[in-house]
Protein backbone atom coordinates (compact mmCIF):
# COMPACT_ATOMS: atom_id res chain seq x y z
CA UNK A 1 0.00 0.00 0.00
CA UNK A 2 1.37 3.31 -0.80
CA UNK A 3 1.95 5.63 2.29
CA UNK A 4 1.84 9.30 2.58
CA UNK A 5 0.21 11.73 -0.16
CA UNK A 6 -2.45 8.67 -1.54
CA UNK A 7 -3.37 7.73 1.97
CA UNK A 8 -6.78 8.75 2.83
CA UNK A 9 -9.22 6.06 4.15
CA UNK A 10 -11.50 4.69 1.74
CA UNK A 11 -14.66 1.99 1.61
CA UNK A 12 -15.01 -1.49 1.82
CA UNK A 13 -16.39 -4.46 0.38
CA UNK A 14 -18.18 -7.29 -0.09
CA UNK A 15 -19.52 -8.50 -3.53
CA UNK A 16 -23.03 -10.69 -3.04
CA UNK A 17 -21.16 -13.25 -5.23
CA UNK A 18 -19.29 -13.58 -1.65
CA UNK A 19 -21.17 -13.28 0.42
CA UNK A 20 -23.57 -16.32 -1.64
CA UNK A 21 -20.33 -18.28 -1.30
CA UNK A 22 -19.07 -17.63 2.44
CA UNK A 23 -22.50 -18.32 3.68
CA UNK A 24 -22.85 -21.73 1.13
CA UNK A 25 -19.88 -23.00 2.80
CA UNK A 26 -21.04 -21.92 6.95
CA UNK A 27 -23.97 -24.46 5.93
CA UNK A 28 -21.93 -26.67 4.37
CA UNK A 29 -19.76 -27.00 6.98
CA UNK A 30 -22.02 -27.14 10.11
CA UNK A 31 -24.32 -29.26 8.06
CA UNK A 32 -26.47 -31.56 10.72
CA UNK A 33 -26.82 -28.33 12.47
CA UNK A 34 -28.17 -26.18 9.56
CA UNK A 35 -30.25 -29.29 8.13
CA UNK A 36 -32.59 -29.23 11.60
CA UNK A 37 -32.69 -25.52 11.03
CA UNK A 38 -33.95 -26.23 7.42
CA UNK A 39 -36.53 -29.22 9.11
CA UNK A 40 -38.60 -26.28 10.95
CA UNK A 41 -39.49 -24.47 7.41
CA UNK A 42 -39.60 -27.87 5.84
CA UNK A 43 -42.48 -29.36 7.96
CA UNK A 44 -44.30 -25.66 8.29
CA UNK A 45 -44.45 -25.18 4.61
CA UNK A 46 -45.32 -29.14 3.97
CA UNK A 47 -48.48 -28.45 5.92
CA UNK A 48 -49.09 -25.32 3.92
CA UNK A 49 -48.83 -27.26 0.84
CA UNK A 50 -50.97 -29.83 2.12
CA UNK A 51 -53.71 -27.12 2.64
CA UNK A 52 -53.34 -26.28 -0.95
CA UNK A 53 -53.09 -29.60 -2.43
CA UNK A 54 -56.05 -30.45 -0.92
CA UNK A 55 -57.65 -27.49 -2.60
CA UNK A 56 -56.17 -28.06 -5.63
CA UNK A 57 -58.27 -31.24 -5.51
CA UNK A 58 -61.15 -30.03 -4.12
CA UNK A 59 -61.22 -27.62 -7.40
CA UNK A 60 -60.32 -30.28 -9.63
CA UNK A 61 -63.49 -32.04 -8.80
CA UNK A 62 -65.49 -28.66 -8.80
CA UNK A 63 -66.54 -29.13 -5.26
CA UNK A 64 -67.48 -26.33 -3.21
CA UNK A 65 -64.82 -25.47 -0.01
CA UNK A 66 -66.21 -25.79 2.94
CA UNK A 67 -65.75 -22.07 4.92
CA UNK A 68 -65.72 -23.30 8.43
CA UNK A 69 -62.68 -26.17 7.47
CA UNK A 70 -60.83 -23.45 5.35
CA UNK A 71 -61.05 -20.87 8.65
CA UNK A 72 -59.40 -23.67 10.71
CA UNK A 73 -56.79 -24.77 8.53
CA UNK A 74 -55.83 -21.41 8.04
CA UNK A 75 -55.19 -21.15 12.09
CA UNK A 76 -53.16 -24.29 11.97
CA UNK A 77 -51.32 -23.30 8.73
CA UNK A 78 -50.53 -19.73 10.61
CA UNK A 79 -49.82 -21.18 13.82
CA UNK A 80 -47.21 -24.23 12.47
CA UNK A 81 -45.42 -21.25 10.52
CA UNK A 82 -45.13 -19.28 13.73
CA UNK A 83 -43.26 -22.03 15.54
CA UNK A 84 -41.14 -22.88 12.33
CA UNK A 85 -39.97 -19.31 12.65
CA UNK A 86 -39.54 -19.33 16.07
CA UNK A 87 -37.38 -22.46 15.57
CA UNK A 88 -35.36 -20.52 12.89
CA UNK A 89 -34.78 -17.76 15.19
CA UNK A 90 -33.74 -19.87 18.14
CA UNK A 91 -31.08 -21.89 15.81
CA UNK A 92 -29.79 -18.26 14.39
CA UNK A 93 -29.46 -16.94 17.96
CA UNK A 94 -27.60 -20.00 18.88
CA UNK A 95 -25.43 -19.64 15.87
CA UNK A 96 -24.43 -16.03 16.65
CA UNK A 97 -23.40 -17.31 19.98
CA UNK A 98 -21.05 -20.19 18.68
CA UNK A 99 -19.80 -17.65 15.76
CA UNK A 100 -18.74 -14.52 18.31
CA UNK A 101 -15.04 -15.26 17.57
CA UNK A 102 -15.83 -15.87 13.97
CA UNK A 103 -17.89 -12.15 13.46
CA UNK A 104 -15.08 -10.83 15.58
CA UNK A 105 -12.39 -11.52 13.18
CA UNK A 106 -14.37 -10.81 10.16
CA UNK A 107 -14.70 -7.38 11.72
CA UNK A 108 -10.38 -7.21 12.45
CA UNK A 109 -10.18 -7.52 8.84
CA UNK A 110 -12.99 -4.73 7.46
CA UNK A 111 -16.51 -6.38 7.68
CA UNK A 112 -18.61 -3.71 8.41
CA UNK A 113 -21.83 -4.40 10.45
CA UNK A 114 -23.70 -4.45 7.35
CA UNK A 115 -21.65 -7.79 6.10
CA UNK A 116 -22.60 -9.53 9.34
CA UNK A 117 -26.28 -9.14 8.45
CA UNK A 118 -25.89 -9.91 5.13
CA UNK A 119 -24.08 -13.28 5.54
CA UNK A 120 -26.92 -14.61 8.14
CA UNK A 121 -29.68 -13.16 6.02
CA UNK A 122 -28.17 -15.25 3.14
CA UNK A 123 -28.13 -18.19 5.05
CA UNK A 124 -31.08 -18.22 6.67
CA UNK A 125 -32.70 -17.75 3.19
CA UNK A 126 -30.41 -20.59 1.97
CA UNK A 127 -31.84 -22.96 4.40
CA UNK A 128 -35.59 -21.33 3.93
CA UNK A 129 -35.21 -22.39 0.48
CA UNK A 130 -33.97 -25.64 0.80
CA UNK A 131 -36.16 -26.32 3.42
CA UNK A 132 -39.39 -25.00 1.75
CA UNK A 133 -38.99 -27.01 -1.34
CA UNK A 134 -38.13 -30.11 0.42
CA UNK A 135 -41.61 -29.87 2.69
CA UNK A 136 -43.71 -28.60 -0.60
CA UNK A 137 -42.62 -31.49 -2.18
CA UNK A 138 -43.22 -33.89 0.53
CA UNK A 139 -46.78 -31.96 1.36
CA UNK A 140 -47.76 -32.03 -1.80
CA UNK A 141 -47.29 -36.22 -2.18
CA UNK A 142 -48.67 -36.72 1.25
CA UNK A 143 -51.96 -36.18 -0.78
CA UNK A 144 -51.35 -36.90 -3.81
CA UNK A 145 -50.45 -40.63 -1.91
CA UNK A 146 -53.47 -40.08 -0.26
CA UNK A 147 -55.88 -39.93 -3.07
CA UNK A 148 -54.58 -42.95 -5.09
CA UNK A 149 -54.48 -45.08 -1.61
CA UNK A 150 -58.45 -43.74 -2.07
CA UNK A 151 -58.57 -44.92 -5.85
CA UNK A 152 -59.32 -41.22 -6.56
CA UNK A 153 -57.07 -41.48 -9.39
CA UNK A 154 -58.94 -39.30 -11.95
CA UNK A 155 -59.11 -36.58 -9.34
CA UNK A 156 -55.17 -36.08 -9.07
CA UNK A 157 -54.94 -36.00 -12.71
CA UNK A 158 -57.87 -33.79 -13.11
CA UNK A 159 -56.30 -31.33 -10.24
CA UNK A 160 -56.21 -27.27 -10.46
CA UNK A 161 -52.57 -27.79 -11.98
CA UNK A 162 -52.66 -24.04 -12.86
CA UNK A 163 -53.89 -23.08 -8.86
CA UNK A 164 -51.42 -25.97 -7.95
CA UNK A 165 -48.44 -24.38 -9.49
CA UNK A 166 -49.30 -20.96 -8.70
CA UNK A 167 -49.53 -21.75 -4.84
CA UNK A 168 -46.15 -24.14 -4.51
CA UNK A 169 -44.40 -21.60 -5.62
CA UNK A 170 -45.62 -19.01 -3.43
CA UNK A 171 -45.27 -21.30 -0.56
CA UNK A 172 -41.51 -21.53 -1.22
CA UNK A 173 -41.23 -17.84 -0.96
CA UNK A 174 -43.24 -18.15 1.93
CA UNK A 175 -40.63 -20.07 3.32
CA UNK A 176 -37.60 -17.85 2.16
CA UNK A 177 -39.10 -14.71 3.23
CA UNK A 178 -40.31 -16.36 6.98
CA UNK A 179 -36.58 -17.39 7.01
CA UNK A 180 -35.11 -14.30 6.55
CA UNK A 181 -37.75 -12.29 8.82
CA UNK A 182 -36.78 -15.12 11.56
CA UNK A 183 -33.24 -13.99 11.54
CA UNK A 184 -33.50 -10.71 11.08
CA UNK A 185 -33.19 -10.49 14.94
CA UNK A 186 -30.48 -12.46 15.63
CA UNK A 187 -28.39 -11.18 12.38
CA UNK A 188 -28.83 -7.70 13.89
CA UNK A 189 -27.40 -8.88 16.93
CA UNK A 190 -24.49 -10.60 15.66
CA UNK A 191 -23.01 -7.69 13.64
CA UNK A 192 -23.14 -5.49 16.79
CA UNK A 193 -20.90 -7.43 18.36
CA UNK A 194 -17.50 -5.86 18.40
CA UNK A 195 -14.12 -7.18 16.91
CA UNK A 196 -12.63 -7.38 20.33
CA UNK A 197 -14.62 -10.28 20.58
CA UNK A 198 -12.11 -12.14 18.23
CA UNK A 199 -9.99 -11.90 21.43
CA UNK A 200 -11.94 -13.23 24.18
CA UNK A 201 -11.69 -16.36 25.37
CA UNK A 202 -14.87 -17.09 26.22
CA UNK A 203 -18.06 -15.64 25.68
CA UNK B 1 -8.59 14.22 9.65
CA UNK B 2 -5.20 15.66 9.88
CA UNK B 3 -3.42 15.68 6.10
CA UNK B 4 0.14 14.14 5.83
CA UNK B 5 3.10 16.20 4.58
CA UNK B 6 4.65 15.86 1.53
CA UNK B 7 7.93 16.13 2.80
CA UNK B 8 7.80 12.92 4.58
CA UNK B 9 5.71 10.07 5.53
CA UNK B 10 4.86 10.13 9.43
CA UNK B 11 7.62 8.63 11.24
CA UNK B 12 5.37 7.58 13.69
CA UNK B 13 2.90 4.93 12.72
CA UNK B 14 0.53 5.58 16.17
CA UNK B 15 1.06 7.49 18.81
CA UNK B 16 -1.50 8.19 21.83
CA UNK B 17 -1.59 11.69 24.08
CA UNK B 18 -3.29 11.04 27.62
CA UNK B 19 -4.79 7.55 26.55
CA UNK B 20 -7.20 7.09 29.28
CA UNK B 21 -10.02 4.07 29.52
CA UNK B 22 -12.19 4.02 32.63
CA UNK B 23 -14.74 0.75 33.13
CA UNK B 24 -17.13 0.63 35.57
CA UNK B 25 -17.86 -2.44 37.14
CA UNK B 26 -20.85 -2.95 39.36
CA UNK B 27 -21.21 1.11 39.92
CA UNK B 28 -16.89 0.99 40.54
CA UNK B 29 -15.07 2.87 38.08
CA UNK B 30 -11.77 0.67 37.52
CA UNK B 31 -9.54 2.46 35.34
CA UNK B 32 -7.64 0.27 32.78
CA UNK B 33 -5.48 2.75 31.23
CA UNK B 34 -4.45 6.14 33.01
CA UNK B 35 -2.83 8.46 31.01
CA UNK B 36 -0.86 6.92 28.55
CA UNK B 37 1.48 9.08 26.34
CA UNK B 38 3.41 6.41 23.55
CA UNK B 39 4.80 6.92 20.15
CA UNK B 40 5.48 4.03 18.19
CA UNK B 41 7.67 4.53 15.29
CA UNK B 42 7.01 3.23 11.78
CA UNK B 43 9.16 0.14 11.19
CA UNK B 44 9.80 -0.48 14.82
CA UNK B 45 9.43 -4.27 16.18
CA UNK B 46 7.59 -3.63 19.74
CA UNK B 47 6.60 -5.95 22.47
CA UNK B 48 3.85 -4.59 25.40
CA UNK B 49 4.59 -6.28 28.12
CA UNK B 50 2.42 -6.98 31.73
CA UNK B 51 0.80 -8.97 33.98
CA UNK B 52 -2.87 -9.70 33.86
CA UNK B 53 -4.94 -6.87 34.86
CA UNK B 54 -2.04 -4.61 33.77
CA UNK B 55 -3.66 -2.65 31.19
CA UNK B 56 -1.96 -3.90 28.49
CA UNK B 57 -4.83 -5.80 26.77
CA UNK B 58 -6.30 -2.49 27.03
CA UNK B 59 -3.92 -0.22 25.63
CA UNK B 60 -3.35 -3.11 22.83
CA UNK B 61 -7.03 -2.82 21.64
CA UNK B 62 -6.90 1.04 21.89
CA UNK B 63 -3.18 1.32 19.50
CA UNK B 64 -5.00 -1.70 17.42
CA UNK B 65 -8.53 0.47 16.19
CA UNK B 66 -10.37 -2.44 18.84
CA UNK B 67 -11.95 -0.08 21.20
CA UNK B 68 -12.28 3.66 21.99
CA UNK B 69 -10.77 5.22 25.21
CA UNK B 70 -12.75 7.03 27.24
CA UNK B 71 -10.72 9.94 27.25
CA UNK B 72 -7.22 10.96 25.65
CA UNK B 73 -6.61 10.73 22.03
CA UNK B 74 -5.19 7.69 19.14
CA UNK B 75 -3.26 8.66 16.21
CA UNK B 76 -2.70 5.95 13.96
CA UNK B 77 -0.75 7.34 10.89
CA UNK B 78 -1.85 10.88 11.94
CA UNK B 79 -5.39 10.17 11.76
CA UNK B 80 -7.45 10.74 14.97
CA UNK B 81 -9.13 7.22 15.19
CA UNK B 82 -11.89 9.25 17.41
CA UNK B 83 -13.04 11.02 14.18
CA UNK B 84 -13.31 8.36 12.17
CA UNK B 85 -16.93 6.27 11.96
CA UNK B 86 -17.97 2.87 11.37
CA UNK B 87 -17.05 2.59 7.79
CA UNK B 88 -14.12 4.24 8.04
CA UNK B 89 -12.94 2.20 10.94
CA UNK B 90 -13.35 -0.84 9.51
CA UNK B 91 -11.17 0.00 6.59
CA UNK B 92 -8.22 1.12 8.81
CA UNK B 93 -8.46 -2.79 9.91
CA UNK B 94 -8.90 -3.94 6.77
CA UNK B 95 -5.79 -1.69 4.91
CA UNK B 96 -3.60 -0.38 7.89
CA UNK B 97 -3.59 -2.51 10.63
CA UNK B 98 -2.99 -6.87 10.32
CA UNK B 99 -4.22 -8.84 12.91
CA UNK B 100 -3.05 -12.05 15.02
CA UNK B 101 -4.46 -14.08 17.34
CA UNK B 102 -3.66 -16.54 19.97
CA UNK B 103 -5.92 -18.72 18.84
CA UNK B 104 -5.54 -18.16 15.35
CA UNK B 105 -8.52 -17.19 14.45
CA UNK B 106 -9.18 -18.39 10.82
CA UNK B 107 -12.41 -18.78 9.30
CA UNK B 108 -12.84 -22.43 9.63
CA UNK B 109 -15.02 -23.07 6.43
CA UNK B 110 -12.51 -21.62 3.98
CA UNK B 111 -9.20 -23.17 2.98
CA UNK B 112 -5.85 -21.42 3.54
CA UNK B 113 -5.78 -19.33 0.49
CA UNK B 114 -9.59 -18.26 0.77
CA UNK B 115 -9.13 -17.22 4.39
CA UNK B 116 -5.83 -15.08 3.05
CA UNK B 117 -7.82 -13.10 0.20
CA UNK B 118 -10.52 -12.46 2.44
CA UNK B 119 -9.50 -9.27 3.64
CA UNK B 120 -8.60 -8.64 -0.11
CA UNK B 121 -12.24 -9.22 -1.38
CA UNK B 122 -13.18 -6.51 1.30
CA UNK B 123 -9.97 -4.39 -0.06
CA UNK B 124 -11.70 -4.65 -3.23
CA UNK B 125 -8.96 -6.46 -5.10
CA UNK B 126 -9.93 -7.94 -8.30
CA UNK B 127 -10.21 -11.77 -8.59
CA UNK B 128 -6.93 -12.25 -10.19
CA UNK B 129 -5.22 -9.86 -8.26
CA UNK B 130 -6.39 -11.68 -5.16
CA UNK B 131 -4.99 -14.94 -6.49
CA UNK B 132 -1.29 -13.89 -7.47
CA UNK B 133 -0.91 -12.08 -3.93
CA UNK B 134 -2.54 -14.72 -2.22
CA UNK B 135 0.03 -17.47 -3.49
CA UNK B 136 2.55 -15.30 -3.17
CA UNK B 137 2.32 -14.68 0.53
CA UNK B 138 1.46 -18.85 1.02
CA UNK B 139 4.64 -19.24 -0.34
CA UNK B 140 6.55 -17.10 1.71
CA UNK B 141 5.53 -18.15 4.84
CA UNK B 142 6.22 -22.10 3.77
CA UNK B 143 2.81 -23.10 2.99
CA UNK B 144 3.37 -22.86 -0.74
CA UNK B 145 1.44 -26.92 -1.06
CA UNK B 146 -0.85 -25.75 1.58
CA UNK B 147 -3.37 -23.37 -0.20
CA UNK B 148 -6.39 -25.57 -0.56
CA UNK B 149 -6.18 -26.91 3.08
CA UNK B 150 -8.75 -25.99 5.44
CA UNK B 151 -7.76 -24.76 9.07
CA UNK B 152 -8.66 -28.28 10.28
CA UNK B 153 -6.25 -30.38 8.27
CA UNK B 154 -3.33 -27.50 9.76
CA UNK B 155 -1.49 -27.50 12.54
CA UNK B 156 -1.17 -24.98 14.79
CA UNK B 157 2.13 -23.81 13.97
CA UNK B 158 0.98 -23.91 10.34
CA UNK B 159 -2.50 -21.90 11.12
CA UNK B 160 -0.11 -19.38 12.65
CA UNK B 161 1.79 -18.98 9.60
CA UNK B 162 -1.65 -18.27 7.85
CA UNK B 163 -2.74 -15.83 9.92
CA UNK B 164 0.55 -14.19 9.49
CA UNK B 165 -0.21 -14.26 5.71
CA UNK B 166 -3.53 -12.85 6.55
CA UNK B 167 -2.32 -10.23 8.67
CA UNK B 168 -0.12 -8.89 5.30
CA UNK B 169 -3.17 -9.16 2.86
CA UNK B 170 -3.10 -5.97 2.24
CA UNK B 171 0.42 -4.88 3.39
CA UNK B 172 -0.73 -2.60 6.04
CA UNK B 173 1.07 -0.46 8.61
CA UNK B 174 0.96 -2.48 11.28
CA UNK B 175 0.84 -5.97 12.50
CA UNK B 176 -0.81 -6.30 15.71
CA UNK B 177 0.18 -9.46 17.36
CA UNK B 178 -2.01 -10.56 20.66
CA UNK B 179 0.17 -13.20 22.15
CA UNK B 180 0.88 -15.24 18.78
CA UNK B 181 2.95 -17.69 20.67
CA UNK B 182 0.88 -18.40 23.60
CA UNK B 183 -1.01 -21.83 22.00
CA UNK B 184 1.98 -22.86 20.49
CA UNK B 185 5.01 -25.16 21.56
CA UNK B 186 8.52 -23.82 22.24
CA UNK B 187 10.36 -24.41 19.13
CA UNK B 188 6.83 -23.27 17.23
CA UNK B 189 7.10 -20.86 18.86
CA UNK B 190 10.43 -19.61 18.10
CA UNK B 191 9.55 -20.09 14.29
CA UNK B 192 6.93 -17.82 14.68
CA UNK B 193 8.67 -15.24 16.15
CA UNK B 194 11.13 -15.55 13.68
CA UNK B 195 9.09 -15.36 10.68
CA UNK B 196 7.81 -12.05 11.90
CA UNK B 197 11.00 -10.59 12.84
CA UNK B 198 11.48 -11.29 8.70
CA UNK B 199 8.46 -9.94 7.65
CA UNK B 200 9.12 -6.75 10.07
CA UNK B 201 12.52 -6.51 8.02
CA UNK B 202 11.82 -7.40 4.79
CA UNK B 203 9.18 -5.13 4.29
CA UNK B 204 9.13 -2.31 6.87
CA UNK B 205 6.11 -3.05 8.82
CA UNK B 206 5.80 -2.11 12.28
CA UNK B 207 4.99 -4.95 14.99
CA UNK B 208 3.19 -4.20 17.88
CA UNK B 209 2.57 -7.39 19.91
CA UNK B 210 1.52 -7.82 23.29
CA UNK B 211 3.11 -11.41 25.30
CA UNK B 212 4.23 -12.68 28.04
CA UNK B 213 6.77 -14.83 26.21
CA UNK B 214 9.95 -13.77 26.83
CA UNK B 215 11.82 -14.80 23.66
CA UNK B 216 9.87 -12.07 22.04
CA UNK B 217 11.88 -9.30 23.98
CA UNK B 218 15.31 -10.87 21.97
CA UNK B 219 13.63 -9.42 18.60
CA UNK B 220 11.85 -6.34 19.66
CA UNK B 221 13.26 -2.92 19.17
CA UNK B 222 11.72 -1.91 22.34
CA UNK B 223 9.93 -3.12 25.19
CA UNK B 224 7.38 -1.49 26.94
CA UNK B 225 6.42 -2.42 30.32
CA UNK B 226 2.76 -2.04 31.51
CA UNK B 227 1.40 -1.64 34.83
CA UNK B 228 -1.57 -0.98 36.51
CA UNK B 229 -2.73 0.83 33.79
CA UNK B 230 0.43 3.25 33.17
CA UNK B 231 3.55 2.50 31.27
CA UNK B 232 6.65 1.40 34.11
CA UNK B 233 9.32 2.07 31.76
CA UNK B 234 10.28 1.33 28.26
CA UNK B 235 13.55 -0.28 27.19
CA UNK B 236 15.14 -0.25 24.07
CA UNK B 237 16.38 -4.14 23.27
CA UNK B 238 20.30 -3.16 24.37
CA UNK B 239 18.73 -2.42 27.78
CA UNK B 240 16.57 -5.44 28.73
CA UNK B 241 17.47 -7.34 31.71
CA UNK B 242 15.94 -10.86 31.30
CA UNK B 243 16.19 -12.90 34.34
CA UNK B 244 19.59 -15.04 33.05
CA UNK B 245 18.54 -17.98 34.99
CA UNK B 246 15.01 -18.95 33.00
CA UNK B 247 15.40 -18.49 29.77
CA UNK B 248 18.90 -20.20 29.77
CA UNK B 249 17.47 -22.90 31.57
CA UNK B 250 15.18 -23.47 29.14
CA UNK B 251 17.78 -23.63 25.79
CA UNK B 252 19.95 -25.82 27.86
CA UNK B 253 17.38 -28.41 29.24
CA UNK B 254 14.53 -27.69 26.78
CA UNK B 255 11.18 -26.61 27.66
CA UNK B 256 9.12 -28.09 30.54
CA UNK B 257 6.82 -30.24 30.07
Amino acid sequence: MSHGESWKVGKVHLPFRVALQISWRSIQVRFGRAMITAAGTCLGIAFLVTVWTSIALQRGLATEPDEAVAMRQSWLVIMSLLVSAVGISNSMFMAVTERYKEIGTMKCLGAVDRFVVELFLIESGMLGGVGAVIGGVVGFLIVVLFSIAKKQWSAVVGMDWAYMGSYFVLAILIGIGISVLAALLPATRAAKLPPAAALRSDV
Amino acid sequence: MAAPQESKFEDYVVRTRKLTKIYTMGGQALRALDDVDLDIKRGEYISIMGPSGSGKSTLFNMVGGLDKPTDGTVFINETDMAQLDAAELAWIRCRTVGYIFQTFNLIPVMTALENITLPMVFAGLSTDEQLERGRALLERVGLGDRLHHRPSELSGGQQQRVAIARALANDPDIILADEPTANLDLRTGKEIIELLREMNKERGVTVISATHDLHMIDISDRVVWVRDGRIEKIEERAQVDVEVGRVDWEEQHGAPT
